[in-house]
């Protein structure tokens, strides 16, 4: 008889609270990071709708700062970081490498509660009046002058953070130690070495945002600290911390998303992956440079000109190994046999939407430029389109390519290719016009703006509808797969792959016996297919 | 999790279980170094700015005390080597004597700690509303170098307690061992994580303790 799946052994609350089994915690985090996506989406729709009118109608001044931190809160720290590492991570990690769980199983649960513990706090804060800094926490405004939650939202988010840290202690532990026999390093899917690259700066940069945040707290608490320039102390010194661990996040968001565009454009190209060896070094390359280039938020606050040139070599540096990426998955389509399916369309887009984002990443890594565009909506048009035309596109990819395996269930094609593409569409019309903006002089984090802007920001609003719209598409017509889609295979794409040798969903463990890898991976040979 | 024959899921084998568990601490032990690191970023970047007061300030701090204290915790670290030997060996009333003094050591480091905090706290040198400084004109960043020490002191005084009590629960099992529980992995890993705190201490010594005037 075969073992009963992961879903259906056990259905008792404890048994889906107290888990320990990988799969359904990365569930767990599903739920949770979709509720925080539509709160932070909630707020973002807020600030849309405020933003239609040059004058402020909607909401005044306090209202729209605390909108634009609750927006940037929630979703730095509580969807993209925890996002594809966390669902996809969590779910898929073990299954790719042919492990029964992840090497500490008790922890990854502790991971999701104390990511749950640090949601509640900033909840919190938000309900009990809101904070109104920025997601940056900018001191001495947040340590000294702020009259809003401050310390409520810095506990939320220090809590949140030994999550990440568990989390990325768990995956490192993991791929270290629990490959299935023969699975050697260079055999691994690139998906892997991408999650490990996102782990180092999880543990190593994760530590020091905590750090800074109690600091934060402390100034406040005690009127006595290291940033406030009335006390001796120094902003600039909180700025350094920060963004020390704030700029690798970037790098937390959009590696994880790498690694999934790396899965699925070869499984619909029939193709083997283009430059396996450069595509896993570069994530690596991208993680440890990702830690040589804070000081770029930082060109017109007053660091020395030195420092400047530097960290602007270091930014430029960057497009090395994410250059290299775009064009080794270019080389992987080219002469392929291209399927153009969900996941595969949500692939496409983020190539397309993270080369824009870079390449204007460039642009502000040039000292005399950024001094024209710093805090202008050129600034919020480039990290969108990384963190949400990048991250968000391959967070969707992602769920798509792998919701056969997660749920047994197929959606429809249709409506998913639907989704992909007004969410693709959505988006450009939402933050193209943002670079406009920006570069014309319109200033960020303000809620009112001379007429002249009017067009571009009704055209804004208007993509964040169509956006909005996009992103609610796929919660019916995949929940509604749960019911009625129907039954997927163990291997539904004719993908290559550990994860797609097991039943769908998998059984508890996994993998009925210990599975043995004898060769790389990415085994595609151009043929024709047809997919269930 | 310490069944001497078999290895607990996920894990195939014992050594495999063992070398996760290396892993897992030397991972968060790097954690520990950047959480750490932030603060002495902060410390040697206002020593520099303030370089007299610092050194005004360093001569308040306890040196005899402190340097009872720097022997007492590597007596310890001594001690808990010793420990984890013994795990090895899987001689569980040696380790359970080991760890017993160790956490003795551990506890009279906190103990003279509580001490100097008491003392500085009398003299007036807790940062904040009662904070008193001669010479005045170098009070403000002096009062900075007693809220860093105060911070970072505390903040290795709290990793003490945590120390501490995962010795306990180590010692407890240790009692309770009857030869089949191998308690060597959980052992080094407890010592790993007692060596790291000691060697913080090694840094905030020569910080807190012999930056001092002449």
């Amino acid at each position: 008889m075969e073992p009963l799946d992961y879903l259906h052994d056990g259905d008792t609350v404890s048994s889906w609270l107290l888990t320990t089994d990988h799969k359904r915690i990365g569930l767990l985090y599903l739920f949770s990071i979709t509720f925080f996506f539509f709160i932070g989406g909630f707020a973002a729709l807020l600030m849309r709708l405020e933003l239609l009118t040059p004058a402020g109608h909607l909401v005044q001044a306090e209202t729209y700062n605390k909108l634009f931190t609750m927006h940037g809160v929630t979703m730095v720290f509580f969807f993209l970081i925890p996002s594809i590492p966390s669902v996809l991570g969590n779910f898929i990690l073990p299954l790719m490498i042919g492990a029964d769980d992840m090497a500490f199983p008790r922890m990854n649960l502790l991971s999701w509660y104390l990511f749950m513990a640090g949601g509640f706090f900033a909840l919190s804060a938000m309900i009990l009046g809101g904070v109104d800094t920025g997601w940056t926490f900018y001191a001495p405004y947040s340590s000294v002058y702020s009259n809003t939650r401050v310390i409520t939202m810095a506990v939320g988010i220090i809590i949140a953070g030994f999550s990440s840290i568990f989390t990325g202690l768990n995956f490192i532990a993991t791929i270290h130690r629990l490959r299935a026999p023969g699975l050697t390093w260079s055999r691994l899917p690139l998906f892997v070495w991408s999650l490990y690259a996102t782990s180092l700066i999880f543990v190593l940069g994760t530590p020091v945002l905590t750090m800074s945040l109690v600091l934060i707290a402390l100034e406040r608490l005690f009127g006595i600290g290291v940033f406030n320039p009335a006390l001796g102390g120094d902003p600039l010194l909180f700025q350094h911390l920060f963004w020390f661990y704030s700029h690798p996040a970037v790098y937390i968001m959009i590696l994880p998303s790498m690694g999934v565009v790396s899965e699925i454009i070869p499984c619909f190209a029939r193709k083997r992956i283009f430059g396996y060896g450069f595509i896993a070094g570069s994530s690596l390359a991208i993680a440890l440079l990702g830690f040589l280039v804070w000081g770029h938020h930082m060109f017109v606050s007053g660091q020395s000109l030195y420092a400047g040139l530097v960290f602007s070599l270091f930014s430029f540096l960057v497009a090395i190994p994410s250059g290299v990426k775009v064009f080794n998955w270019i080389a992987t389509l080219h002469k392929g046999r291209i399927y153009l399916r969900t996941p595969m369309i949500y692939a496409l887009g983020f190539i397309g939407l993270f080369t824009i984002g870079g390449l204007t990443g460039l642009m502000l890594a040039a000292l005399g430029l950024d001094a024209h565009v710093h805090d202008t909506y050129f600034i919020i048009a480039h990290f969108h389109y990384i963190m949400v035309g990048g991250a968000v596109m391959g967070y969707l990819g992602g769920i798509h390519f792998w919701w056969p395996k997660i749920t047994g269930r197929l959606y429809s094609d249709f409506w998913g290719r639907v989704s992909a593409v007004v969410v693709f569409i959505g988006f450009n019309l939402t933050f193209f016009p943002q670079f406009l903006l920006g570069y014309l002089g319109m200033p960020r984090r303000f809620y009112h703006y001379p007429p002249e802007f009017q067009v571009l920001n009704v055209l804004s609003t208007a993509g964040a509808s169509i956006l909005g719209v996009g992103y609610l598409i796929p919660l019916v017509y995949l929940a509604w797969s749960l019911k009625y889609g129907r039954k997927a295979g163990p291997n539904p794409w004719k993908a290559t792959g550990l994860e797609w040798t097991t039943a769908s969903p998998p059984p508890k463990e996994n993998f009925t016996q210990i599975p043995l890898v004898d060769s790389g991976p990415y085994r595609y040979e151009g043929e024709e297919v047809a997919f269930d | 999790m310490t069944d001497a024959s078999a290895a607990s899921p996920p894990f195939t084998d014992r050594e495999q279980q063992r070398e996760a568990a290396r892993i897992g601490m030397w991972v968060f032990l790097t954690t520990e170094v950047m959480f750490f690191g932030a603060l002495f970023l902060v410390y040697f970047y206002d020593q520099h700015i303030f370089h007299d007061a610092f050194a005004s300030a360093g001569g308040r701090t306890d040196l005899g005390l402190g340097a009872g204290n720097t022997a007492v915790l590597l007596l310890s670290s001594l001690t808990m080597a010793l420990a984890v030997r013994a795990a090895k060996q899987g001689r569980d009333r040696a380790l359970f004597g080991r760890l017993l003094l160790t956490m003795i050591l551990g506890s009279a480091f906190l103990a003279l700690k509580g001490l100097e905090y008491a003392r500085h706290i009398h003299e007036g040198l807790l940062p904040g509303a009662s904070f008193v400084y001669e010479p005045a004109a170098l009070a403000r960043p002096a009062e900075l170098f007693f809220y860093l020490y105060f911070v970072m002191t505390g903040l290795h005084a709290v990793h003490m307690l945590v120390g501490l009590a995962w010795l306990a629960v180590l010692a407890v099992r240790a009692r309770g061992a009857d030869g089949r529980v191998d308690l060597g992995t959980p052992a080094e890993v407890a010592g790993l994580y007692w060596h790291f705190i000691d060697v913080v201490w090694i840094f905030l010594f020569p910080m807190f303790y012999l930056v001092r005037g002449h």
